[in-house]
């Protein structure tokens, strides 16, 4: 997050300018992370299509990785996996 | 309204209160209504609705399901730079309350007028002041009308406060139900073309604008929520000069004198008693009787309830030995009923204060006579004869 305002700095709770979403980085709300093992991915994109953020992001080639700075540890996309190929593991274990 | 004397620019008519208040909103020339019928208050919304068929208010008139649902437009329609009003009472307002508080904190300039009808159970339509003081702490500035003149007054006057851009907080103006709403009295209005110059056109700040979108109430956390209400609540503290300065201007055009705190005969009384909306009438007719047989008593009552003027009636109530503060609700459990409470923190930390005693009157429309506020007055000569209060709640003409 940026430098954070003080009162005097506010006035009503309006967002003037779009689009600041993205400087909320919402993988500090993580208890599980999801850990993928390249060697077992099929590249089959489910992950990608299931991932309701979306934090896993697909490369030119069809690989993905996972996108910490917003991926909340839901854990959809390691259920989805039709290879087993995600793991979800404590968050500061893995 | 058949009968209308010419006087000074202004037009003597005969109106109830909800008649007054829905001429004022169709003199303030507003955008958009949008309400559900509630006893005390659908005549307010009635006329207006009348005013937008017959085409002398050009308004959006929206028809809602709810009064949860009628505020929530009002919402939407002040951010998009409407001048916006409803009208409610008691129960509906409970059903609003909810929106109260996003109204308030959206920075809205909505008007509402609220028609003071007592909370169910049991059901009743009749005055108490339960759904005024239930919206008190949400950040919305609170009129009280004691007659229909002053109803009409203050709708105007509303409008011009909250929509002024160091106020930009939503307006409710109380009016006693049956006894101010459904009352014929006689009152001065105002030609259109001076209202048009006291009010002129809402300048929006921040619109909704499709060619440029923004968020308004967004998430905000432990990281900002704080800091938003801090915000809030110093935004609120610079309303109170700018009502002064209205009520100044106001007289200007109308010749009528508006302050937050009115007093009656406290510059030498030794008792006195406080008092909110149409009640004030029967409180200084007793003192006034009282007064001519040489009895040292006084009356204030409150033309502005939020934001509360506590140091403009700490300074008038200077050397008041006993106070009687009237509630017309009852706050149970509290240390004092609601009006009560202000009172006691307004002298808080003051060295020189009143003996103060709670009278609970008028719940469900009960009338309050003479002879309950010349009780009130004996309570408080007897606590300031004994320097202390044997009882502190009295409920005045209770069975």
């Amino acid at each position: 997050m940026s430098k954070l305002l003080s009162w005097k700095d506010l006035s009503a709770p309006i967002i003037a300018e779009a689009g600041n979403s993205v400087l909320y980085k919402t993988g500090g709300w993580r208890a599980l992370k999801p850990v993928l093992d390249q060697s077992k991915c099929i590249r089959c994109l489910l992950c990608w299509f299931y991932c309701p953020e979306p934090a896993i992001k697909r490369r030119e080639d069809d690989s993905v990785e996972i996108d910490y700075d917003y991926c909340k540890g839901c854990g959809i996309c390691a259920n989805e996996c039709p290879v087993k190929a995600i793991a979800m593991v404590e968050e500061g274990v893995g | 309204m058949a009968v209308a004397l010419q006087l000074k620019g202004q037009r003597r008519v005969g109106m109830t209160g909800d008649e007054a208040v829905a001429y004022a909103v169709k003199q303030a020339d507003v955008d958009v209504v949008a309400a559900y019928p509630i006893t005390p208050q659908t005549i307010i919304v009635e006329r207006i609705a009348d005013y937008v068929h017959d085409g002398e208010l050009k308004a959006s008139y929206v028809a809602v399901e709810s009064e949860h649902s009628a505020l929530s437009a009002c919402v939407g329609a002040s951010l998009a730079g409407a001048r916006v009003f409803t009208a409610t009472s008691s129960q509906g307002l409970a059903l609003m309350w909810e929106i109260m508080w996003i109204a308030s904190a959206m920075r809205t300039t909505i008007v509402m007028a609220l028609a003071n009808r007592a909370l169910s159970a049991p059901i009743n339509i009749h005055c108490s002041h339960d759904d005024a003081y239930a919206v008190r702490d949400a950040g919305w500035i609170q009129f009280f009308a004691e007659n229909v003149q002053e109803a009409y007054d203050l709708t105007l006057m509303a409008f011009r406060v909250s929509e002024d851009k160091r106020v930009l907080f939503p307006s409710i103006v109380n009016l006693d139900g049956f006894i101010l709403s459904h009352a014929l009295e006689p009152l001065y209005v105002l030609e259109d073309d001076v209202v048009r110059e006291f009010l002129p056109p809402k300048e929006p700040v921040n619109p909704i604008d499709p060619e440029r979108p923004m968020t308004y109430g967004p998430l905000a956390l432990f990281d900002y929520y704080f800091e938003f209400k801090k915000a809030q609540a110093e935004a609120f503290k610079s309303v109170y000069p700018v009502i002064l300065e209205v009520f100044r201007e106001y007289e200007k055009y109308s010749g009528r004198k508006y302050e937050p705190v009115k007093a009656y005969g406290v510059e030498d009384a030794d008792v006195a008693v406080l008092i909110l909306g149409s009640s004030a009438g029967t409180a200084r007719y007793v003192a006034r009787r009282l007064r001519s047989k040489g009895e040292k008593v006084g009356v204030v009552s409150l033309t502005l309830y939020r934001p509360f003027p506590a140091s403009d009636l700490v300074a008038k109530l200077k050397g008041v030995k006993a106070l009687v503060v009237m509630d017309r609700s009852y706050s149970f459990g509290s240390p004092g009923a609601q009006l009560f409470m202000d009172v006691a923190a307004a002298f808080a930390n003051e060295s020189e204060r009143p003996l103060l005693i709670n009278a609970i009157y008028g719940l469900g429309g009960r009338d309050l006579l003479p002879e309950h506020v010349e009780e009130a007055f004996r309570k408080a000569q007897e606590a300031a004869r004994a320097g202390k209060v044997e009882e502190r709640e009295l409920w005045l003409g209770v069975r």
